[in-house]
């Protein structure tokens, strides 16, 4: 034994250190990127503004205005959108531009990444259900809840339909050629749910029956439905697909692209490009 | 450990469906030598040094950098590696010293942000998006990115290509900064042969994925003893004797020899034999 192996070398830095530093680079970079602001951050709030204001009326039964149905749907897709496609084309850019491969040439844990990608994905989040519970209650006198038992709804269908999204997100990333095709390649999913999950279409009960099917396969219709449970009075239930909240079944779905999701991501992420190995 | 080699590769095969990319390749580079690998575009330089960075598969053969298989290394070995690739776009919305310092975090005794910038000369850009960087600050970024956790070994994967010549030379004296005050270890890959001379302790020829020749810049393809071609007006010849030869000459010409060089064959003359024999 040589006297430099007795010498306590430094360690290496940790994981979760690691993924906060992470997390405040790739805020950094994302509010930089003005594409990135615009399209995943703040195109929810301008739907919401312009069909908010395009459609009027009161549903029959009720004293909720189509632009109240309307928020809590896109506060839903808001999510998506803060998860699902920034995490997808934000990974398919990093595996286009040589981050992730950087990344690999560094003693990064290969958690550190994931870690950061969640911790940014969860503040932009944030940041938008803030921003767009903000429009609807200032725009459109969106009421909100003072019963405990609805913001705790609002926590588990938030948390569920985040994480979901997120999941679904880093798994597509993978579909992606490369940065330039990660919009369009994550961005038609997502219109097409948000369609016929009864979001920029509202009643969701209008919706044509097979299309509700497909919708219901997916986290957005039961994220946007869980969401208006918080914020309508139950007098807007004739106007759902079927007369109940179904907080059971939202919670099975959300809980089954949770762990599917996860699935996906362990068996499909690629730290390389398509070019072969 | 001294004595150990910081690289050695025995039969280095790797194959893209059809096309033989690296072929039975040979290579050992000792700690503290500078060795350049040279050859065309898709010689399989690219190929052998992202396998030896870990970035790669390989099919077959033993490969140790710094004592340890690429394909099986840890974190700790990745901290005393050092990469910089030809093709990296990525950080662009951050500033040079954002980048250097967050990647500086990575390692467990980096050096001082600051002063890696100050090295590769990038101190007046430091607070500079990296997006708005010429073509050469962005290689010397990546040089920065590269050498910022002390690496013991250093990957360089063409790094002046596409560089106008001064920045060439800018780069140049850099590398040969790293090499001689921190005694770091370099392969790097280049097809420029100026680059190979200029840098390298040793060239590795390398064509159609195997090594075709190997040795320091001045002796390489037994450059060194290889015959000296004298040329005139309207003759050339080759000789051991080169004084011998003009002296003969001037007698014919009964003075100056028209359109008169001696010269032993350039660095480029055997690369391009030896590309030739080669293929």
């Amino acid at each position: 034994m040589t006297a430099t192996a007795h010498r306590t070398a430094p360690r290496r830095p940790s994981a979760a250190r690691l993924g906060l530093h992470r997390a405040s680079i790739e805020l950094k970079v994302f509010f930089r990127e003005r594409d990135a602001v615009v399209f995943t951050f703040a195109m929810p709030a301008v739907i919401l503004v312009l069909l908010g204001s395009i459609f009027d009326g009161i549903y029959s039964g009720s004293d909720v205005t189509s632009a109240q149905y309307l928020a809590p749907s896109m506060i839903a897709a808001g999510v998506a959108s803060a998860t699902f496609i920034n995490l997808g084309a934000g990974i398919a850019a990093d595996r286009d531009d040589g981050t992730l491969r950087r990344l690999r040439g560094a003693p990064m844990p290969p958690s550190a990444y994931f870690i950061g990608k969640i911790l940014m994905a969860m503040v932009i989040t944030v940041c938008e259900t803030v921003l767009l519970l903000g429009v609807g209650v200032v725009a459109f006198d969106l009421s909100l809840p003072t019963e405990p038992a609805r913001w705790l709804t609002f926590g588990w269908v938030f948390l569920l339909g985040a994480t979901a999204c997120a999941l679904a997100g880093i798994a597509a990333s993978s579909l992606a050629r490369s940065a330039r095709s990660a919009g369009a390649v994550m961005n038609l999913p997502y219109l097409v749910l948000a369609f016929i999950s009864g979001v920029f279409y509202t009643p969701v009960g209008q919706l044509p029956e097979p299309l509700v099917t497909v919708g219901s396969l997916f986290p957005l219709k039961w994220m946007a439905q869980g969401f208006r449970s918080v914020f309508l009075p139950d007098s807007i239930l004739p106007q759902e697909v079927v007369p109940s909240w179904e907080h059971g079944r939202t919670a099975l779905v959300l809980a089954a692209w949770c762990i599917g999701g996860m699935v996906l991501c362990l068996t499909t992420f690629r730290w390389q490009g398509r070019r072969g190995r | 450990m001294t004595g150990t080699p910081a690289v050695r590769v025995r039969g280095l095969r790797k194959t893209y469906r059809d096309t033989v990319a690296v072929a039975d390749l040979d290579l050992d580079v000792a700690a503290g030598e500078v060795v350049a690998l040279l050859g065309p575009n898709g010689a399989g330089k690219t190929s052998t040094i992202e396998i030896l960075e870990g970035h790669r598969d390989r099919d077959a053969g033993e490969v140790s950098v710094l004592g340890l298989d690429p394909a099986r290394a840890d974190l700790d070995w990745r901290a005393r590696i050092g990469i910089v690739t030809q093709d990296g776009a990525d950080l662009t919305e951050l500033t040079v010293r954002e980048a250097v310092g967050h990647f500086a975090h990575y390692f467990p005794h980096a050096r001082d942000p600051r002063e890696v910038i100050e090295l590769v000369g990038l101190t007046g850009k430091a607070t500079a998006r990296v997006r708005t960087l010429s073509g050469g600050q962005r290689r010397r970024l990546d040089v920065a990115i590269g050498v910022v956790g002390r690496p013991r070994l250093l990957f360089l994967d063409e790094p002046t290509t596409g560089f106008d010549p001064q920045a060439r030379r800018q780069f140049w004296t850099l590398i040969r900064r790293l090499a001689g005050d921190d005694g770091c270890t370099i392969l790097l890959s280049t097809h420029y042969l100026e680059e190979a001379e200029a840098l390298a302790d040793r060239v590795a020829v390398i064509v159609g994925g195997r090594i075709v020749a190997d040795g320091s810049p001045a002796t390489l393809g037994g450059r060194a003893t290889a015959r000296t071609v004298v040329r005139w007006a309207d003759g050339r010849q080759e000789t051991d004797d080169p004084a011998a030869l003009v002296a003969a000459l001037t007698r014919r010409y009964g003075g100056a020899v028209p359109g008169l060089t001696v010269s032993r064959p350039s660095l480029e003359d055997v690369y391009l034999d030896l590309i030739g024999a080669a293929s």
